[in-house]
């Protein structure tokens, strides 16, 4: 764990981010002002900033439904995606996108996807790119443990091990397919990194709740992966602190397994606990970033209500570019 | 101008953009051949002979993949995204139910779902079409399917200079393309000019020109046009065929321009009859045109059945030109 204190600085913020925008859109949601669905990722911050920490605009992402964590992480802007998420013309993908489709190609962030299981080809033509480049690229394909079970993942994982494309497959196990558990969706539910190792991919490990535990693994697999060793595969533990959508009464959980994660299993928390504990910051840098980030997502709420809505004229506008 | 047969049209093609433009890359199933096998690469050279020679000259930038048609696709995106121009080659058309979603939910939709901050320049090749005897999974005529989704643009060469000016217009172009080539016209021959040729879409191509019918056509059908125009020709009768060469964006007004002159109209499509090609065409002539009409349309179509695969059943199955013959006689005895 050796860290600069801007860079703790800059993880812990990344993370506080992620909540606080997931927060608030769990509460803003029963206002009624939010359309459509949403799939908060709230809970597994620490894989998309312990990922994303280590990449660069050349390093290409491909996310999941549950994308806003990963847009996050890899820098897309918080008022655009709020205002993506309220369905405003200045939003990021000018309201045509929406929570489950937000995209920013100069940041490398290829979109989030609404089906599940598609991005992980996806990702495997940008890391192909990548390779033609030359440049050191790496594409991660963000899935959770419910696209581990399409066949396009399989695809994805032998196509990359073919073509030796630098390409990593990232395996969010938050325990839920939709609202179904893996011990009944998942063949391999205590072990999904080893169907990779199934195509000789190397495969790596890890507490997903953890940053420094995702942080560390990625470091290796990235070294791994850039060193032209072709794909690599990582799973990581994690939990989802709200439904598969906003909406979902978990019924499907047992009982209190919610209150249990989210004393247990809160990687906010676990990280506040590393960092002081060990005082390589103290409480009040953090809580001075939890301030600041309230303002940014209080001030990200506000100018998205306010925004103007699209102009139906649009409706037509970018199906081609040309026709 | 240099005769060749559509297939080495193609073949020329990809090697001249891929000379012109580094960023062009090949892919699918065997476009190199023999990788890993005693024959050793480019002992097959695409199944259809359209790739032959191009790793040989372009190495890495022609990747040759596993029988994964979504995994093809979705690199083909992801390549696309990345600012490359990837060629993708789905051997045939009926396997697009494999890796549709690729297609349709993400090919075909990210420039729009992402607010037009990129493009996607992919072009996916594929064979379609009957007349081999191939059978219900290798005969379809998928392009009524895909023109029905907004977002990609769907090509259908019917002669070699056309097969070389609308795919290099595919490659170069910024948005997704859907480039389908008949089996059964790989080996026509024609003139194909040399160096730049581009054709641009939506602009359909007058095969011949009469003043009694108008006969809307595209892809292999396009022949048998004019087989049934060279039966009624006989009959002093004779006809406008329109080759379409692009069902999305399509020539309305080559159509209308057409059939307000003629007064009748004959689509011949060999694609299913329901929702189809042949559907859209005719009700957006009667939508515009509707006064120009002496007779209602024709509609000339495969019955609304799988391709089979005994020769009189499929002879059966395809439109034959004394079908078209007697559609257009139909229209015009109409009172």
């Amino acid at each position: 764990m050796q860290h600069s204190r801007e860079a703790l600085l800059h993880a812990y913020r990344q993370m506080k981010v992620i909540r606080e925008f997931e927060d608030r859109l769990h509460s803003e949601i029963q206002t009624g002002e939010i359309a459509g669905f949403t799939h908060l990722y709230a809970g597994q911050e620490a894989v998309a900033v312990g990922i994303c920490d280590h990449l660069d605009d050349n390093d290409k992402i491909i996310s999941t439904h549950r994308g806003h964590g990963h847009c996050l992480a890899k820098g897309v802007d918080v008022k655009g995606m709020m205002k993506e998420i309220y369905g405003k013309a200045d939003g990021t993908c000018q309201g045509k996108g929406g929570s489950m489709h937000i995209a920013d190609i100069d940041k490398g962030m290829l979109g989030a996807n609404g089906i599940v299981g598609a991005g992980a080809p996806i990702a495997v033509g940008a890391a192909i790119a990548c390779k033609l480049d030359g440049k050191g690229g790496v594409s991660i394909a963000f899935s959770g443990d419910g696209a581990c079970n399409q066949g396009t993942t399989f695809e994805a994982m032998n196509l990359a091990a073919v073509v030796k494309a630098p390409a990593i497959f990232v395996f969010e196990n938050n325990h839920y397919s939709e609202h179904t558990g893996p011990s009944y969706a998942t063949a391999t539910a205590t072990d999904i990194a080893g169907r990779a190792e199934g195509f000789g991919i190397k495969a790596w490990r890890a507490d997903g709740i953890d940053f420094f535990s995702v942080y560390d693994t990625m470091r290796e697999v990235l070294d791994y992966v850039r060193a032209g060793n072709g794909p690599a595969a990582v799973e990581f533990d994690t939990e989802r602190f709200y439904g598969h959508f906003e909406g979902d009464p978990q019924r499907y959980r047992g009982p209190g397994e919610l209150d249990r994660i989210r004393e247990e299993r809160d990687a906010i928390k676990t990280f506040r606990e590393r960092v002081t504990g060990a005082s390589l910051l103290d409480a009040a840098d953090l809580d001075a970033i939890d301030a600041e980030v309230a303002t940014l997502i209080d001030e990200s709420v506000d100018e998205a209500r306010a925004a103007a809505p699209p102009d139906p004229a649009d409706v037509i506008k970018n199906v081609y570019v040309t026709y | 101008m240099a005769q060749m047969m559509l297939r080495e049209a193609i073949v020329q093609t990809l090697h001249e953009e891929m000379a012109r433009d580094e960023n062009v890359v090949v892919l699918g199933e065997d476009v190199v051949g023999g990788m890993g096998t005693p024959g050793g690469p480019e002992a097959i050279g695409g199944i259809w002979s359209t790739s032959t020679g191009l790793w040989g000259k372009f190495g890495d930038r022609v990747i040759d993949t596993p029988i994964s048609e979504s995994a093809i696709v979705g690199a083909a995106a992801g390549l696309a995204l990345s600012g490359k121009r990837p060629v993708a080659e789905i051997m045939f058309a009926d396997f697009i139910g494999v890796c549709l979603d690729q297609i349709w939910n993400q090919l075909a939709k990210f420039r729009y779902m992402f607010g037009g901050k990129t493009v996607c320049p992919a072009v996916i090749r594929m064979a379609y079409g009957a007349g081999l005897n191939a059978g219900p999974q290798h005969s379809q005529s998928a392009y009524s399917l895909l023109t029905a989704i907004p977002g990609i643009k769907v090509v259908m060469p019917t002669t070699p200079a056309d097969a070389k000016g609308l795919l290099t217009s595919a490659i170069r172009g910024d948005d997704p393309v859907i480039f389908m080539e008949h089996k059964a016209l790989y080996g026509v021959r024609g003139e194909v000019p040399e160096g730049d040729h581009l054709l641009p879409f939506g602009h359909a191509r007058l095969v011949r020109a009469g003043e009694h019918a108008t006969i809307v056509t595209c892809g292999f059908m396009v022949s048998f046009c004019e087989q049934a125009a060279d039966m009624l020709a006989q009959e002093g009768i004779a006809c406008d065929v329109i080759d379409l060469r692009t069902t999305s964006p399509i020539d309305e007004e080559a159509i209308l321009d057409s059939v307000e002159a003629t007064g009748r109209l004959v689509v011949v499509d060999e694609s299913p009859p329901r929702c189809s090609l042949a559907a859209d065409v005719a009700a957006m002539v009667c939508n515009k045109a509707f006064a120009s009409l002496k007779a209602p349309p024709e509609l000339v179509t495969p019955p609304h059945s799988p391709v089979p695969f005994a020769r009189e059943l499929e002879r059966a199955y395809l439109p034959q030109p004394s079908v078209i013959a007697d559609a257009v006689r139909k229209t015009l005895a109409y009172r």
